[in-house]
């Protein structure tokens, strides 16, 4: 007769239904009645979907290259990066903004990576954080080898890093997990799971019932939230960062959410998903959801709405101005190719420098 | 000061390293309280902890990619594979993420991370233990890779990958790892990481070669000069970034130049070398470039394995073949 030698749930929150409705016959955090964060956090997630529509449309008329859209994640990104203290460590993949935005990332950056230029991850208001990471899931143990640095000095910071649902199933993913799990790191690593990876469904990820049961396989205390729930999110991000910040290791969140855009400017995601489930993405996504809260419980209303859709409007602009004249009137010269290469320049790359300074404006042809 | 191999070479430079910086760090499989399959961290555990030497879970991708990770936040990881085979996995961190740090952060962020493993074959190793992949780390921008071929320059090499604050693959010839002793003094002297070794003066021809693949050339000037052909020897030592100004130079006295290495010849770095000469010593050349190579197959199992790696003869043949011609 087999005994059973482990077994394990894993549980799911959430406080906000699609409507905005706080779901009440379970304890409900204290945050959730903290309008002063929420409204901020609310006008944080509002300029991260404002600066999503500028990219695209600066991309549609040819003056951002292939972009990477955010949209429908505000909630999961504006909680990982709102909770997150400035000390910690975060790595991302390649749609974080709404993380970024509030560890000091500028919105100029994010506009400069994506038009071509390296000085985009030169974050100055982020000044040790890991820049956009595109091959896929590598940045989780990134952030478990900066884990790892902050354990042996002794440092009281946390490294986070965000995958997707694709992600999750690598083993990079996997092994930051173990390694989490080893030596106990401060690690948070967040499974933002938005149901698409490029066009390959969830369902065809794995048959697992959740992804952060992966997270429970390693070791580690795992939850599932609402993705699109700032509350739920906000909430399981502080319980995470207080766990992993106090020495008690590493956690795995997995937030629900959905990619209502296309994978990336360069995507049509109608040709592989029912317009049925976007529209559905819709009735559920993260704004308008915490807006009906707010609105419910009197923390905001239809002018202060129409004075942060101004004020957002125009701080993007200002940003995307920014970019513009930044790769118009101080473009980076060819020798930049060289200059970061290595901390002295070996003489091979002195001489095909060299030989790049007579060039300075040719090459090839797009 | 005391006579040791080119292995104890490896460990004294490493404890060197972790004595002078506290973020220096060790880690790798068995590492630790095993003190390392050939014996390369012997002891360091014990001398400097278990936070200093972290023997990690198997997963050679995990130790890359936190290498990286420490490296960008402040520590300086020396990171161990344990054979060249399992060194595959971690091309990713090291390509898509190591060698461009710096650049990709527009110098916010490094990478001064030192990937150190055993290479090449000739130990009766099994399978995936015993190739030379300088060549594909060596095509890889924003690293380095060196490769030491006595104590000395393996004491003296690996002290100036470590304290470099830039990435560097480190290779050891195991075939050499107890070859020779040698008197190192314990001194913290690095050696340049960007300029080849002349190990013997010579007059005639220029044998180019590093790694495990000096002793079979040594053997070869031995012979050569016993015929009345004075060779010189270069060890190149330092792969990435290549040093052609001293083949160069060498050429233009010897007027005739064989490269030899254990790895494949297709794209390898001996092709690197003779076009280096075709381009910048062709008008000191008496005689065409030879590469003696691996060939360009899988490496054989160990009982055909020293069949695969250049001999002392086929060296001697091909600098026969170069100074036959007048």
């Amino acid at each position: 007769m087999a005994r059973t030698v482990a077994a394990f749930k894993v549980d799911h929150f959430q406080f906000l239904d699609p409507d905005g409705k706080l779901i009440e016959d379970q304890q409900v955090p204290a945050l959730a009645k903290d309008f002063d964060r929420l409204t901020r956090l609310y006008r944080q997630m509002v300029l991260t979907r404002v600066f999503d529509k500028k990219a695209i449309a600066l991309q549609r008329t040819g003056k951002l290259g292939t972009y990477a859209s955010c949209l429908g994640h505000e909630a999961a990104h504006v909680a990982i990066g709102s909770a997150m203290r400035p000390e910690d460590c975060f790595a991302p993949m390649y749609r974080e903004y709404g993380v970024q935005f509030c560890r000091g990332v500028r919105m100029t950056d994010v506009l400069l990576y994506w038009g071509g230029d390296e000085r985009g991850s030169d974050y100055a208001g982020a000044p040790h954080d890991f820049a956009w990471s595109v091959p896929i899931a590598t940045q989780c143990l990134h952030a478990a080898g900066a884990a790892m640095a902050y354990k042996l000095r002794d440092e009281k910071r946390v490294a986070v890093s965000v995958v997707g649902d694709g992600g999750s199933s690598k083993g990079d993913f996997l092994e930051a997990i173990n390694a989490g799990s080893a030596w106990k790191l401060p690690l948070v690593l967040v499974i933002v799971n938005n149901q698409w990876a490029i066009s390959v469904p969830r369902s065809r990820q794995n048959t697992a019932a959740t992804l952060a049961q992966k997270g429970v396989a390693g070791g580690l205390p795992s939850i599932q939230v609402d993705g699109n729930d700032l509350i739920a999110c906000l909430w399981a991000m502080e319980k995470a960062l207080a766990a992993a910040r106090d020495g008690h290791g590493s956690f795995v969140i997995e937030m629900l959410t959905y990619r209502i855009s296309d994978h990336t400017t360069a995507d049509d995601a109608r040709r592989y998903r029912p317009n049925e489930e976007v529209e559905d993405a819709w009735r559920k996504e993260p704004i308008a959801r915490l807006r009906n809260y707010l609105i419910e419980q009197g923390a905001w209303d239809d002018e202060r709405e129409q004075a942060l859709q101004d004020e957002s409007t125009e701080e993007v602009q200002q940003a995307a101005d920014e970019y513009l004249a930044k790769v118009a009137d101080d473009p980076q010269p060819v020798t930049a190719m060289f200059d970061y290469m290595f901390a002295e320049l070996p003489h091979d790359l002195a001489e095909q420098r060299a030989c790049a300074e007579q060039y300075p404006d040719d090459g090839g042809q797009h | 000061m005391a006579a040791m191999t080119l292995i104890e070479g490896v460990t004294m430079a490493l404890a060197r390293a972790m004595e002078e910086d506290p973020a220096v760090v060790v880690l790798g499989e068995d590492v630790g309280v095993n003190g390392g399959v050939f014996r390369a961290t012997a002891g360091l555990q014990q001398r400097f902890g278990e936070q200093r030497v972290l023997d990690t879970p198997l997963a050679e991708v995990m130790i890359a990619g936190m290498s990286v990770g420490m490296a960008a936040q402040g520590m300086k990881p020396v990171a161990e594979a344990q054979f060249c085979g399992f060194t595959m996995p971690m091309v990713d961190h090291l390509m898509c993420h190591a060698g461009r740090m710096r650049n990709r952060t527009r110098g916010r962020l490094s990478c001064p991370m030192v990937l150190r493993f055993p290479s090449g074959g000739g130990i009766h190793a099994p399978e995936h233990h015993s190739e030379s992949p300088e060549a594909l780390f060596a095509h890889m921008p924003g690293i380095r890779v060196v490769m030491p071929s006595s104590p000395s320059r393996a004491y003296g090499l690996l002290l100036a990958a470590i304290r470099d604050p830039d990435p560097v693959i480190f290779m050891e010839p195991k075939r050499i790892y107890r070859w020779q002793k040698e008197e190192v003094v314990d001194d913290g002297e690095e050696l340049p990481l960007d300029v080849c070794f002349t190990l013997r003066d010579g007059s005639d021809i220029t044998l180019v070669t590093w790694g495990a693949m000096i002793k079979e050339t040594l053997a070869a000037a031995d012979q050569l000069e016993a015929a009345g052909v004075s060779a010189e020897v270069i060890d190149v030592a330092t792969i990435s970034p290549l040093d052609m100004d001293t083949i160069v130079e060498s050429v233009s006295r010897t007027g005739r130049c064989v490269v030899v290495q254990e790895a494949p010849r297709h794209c390898g770095v001996a092709s690197e070398i003779a076009a280096g000469l075709a381009d910048a010593g062709i008008w000191s050349l008496l005689a065409p470039v030879k590469r003696v190579c691996g060939y360009d197959t899988v490496m054989p199992l160990y009982r055909n394995e020293l069949k695969y790696m250049p001999s002392v003869q086929r060296i001697l043949d091909a600098a026969h073949q170069v100074l036959e011609v007048s």
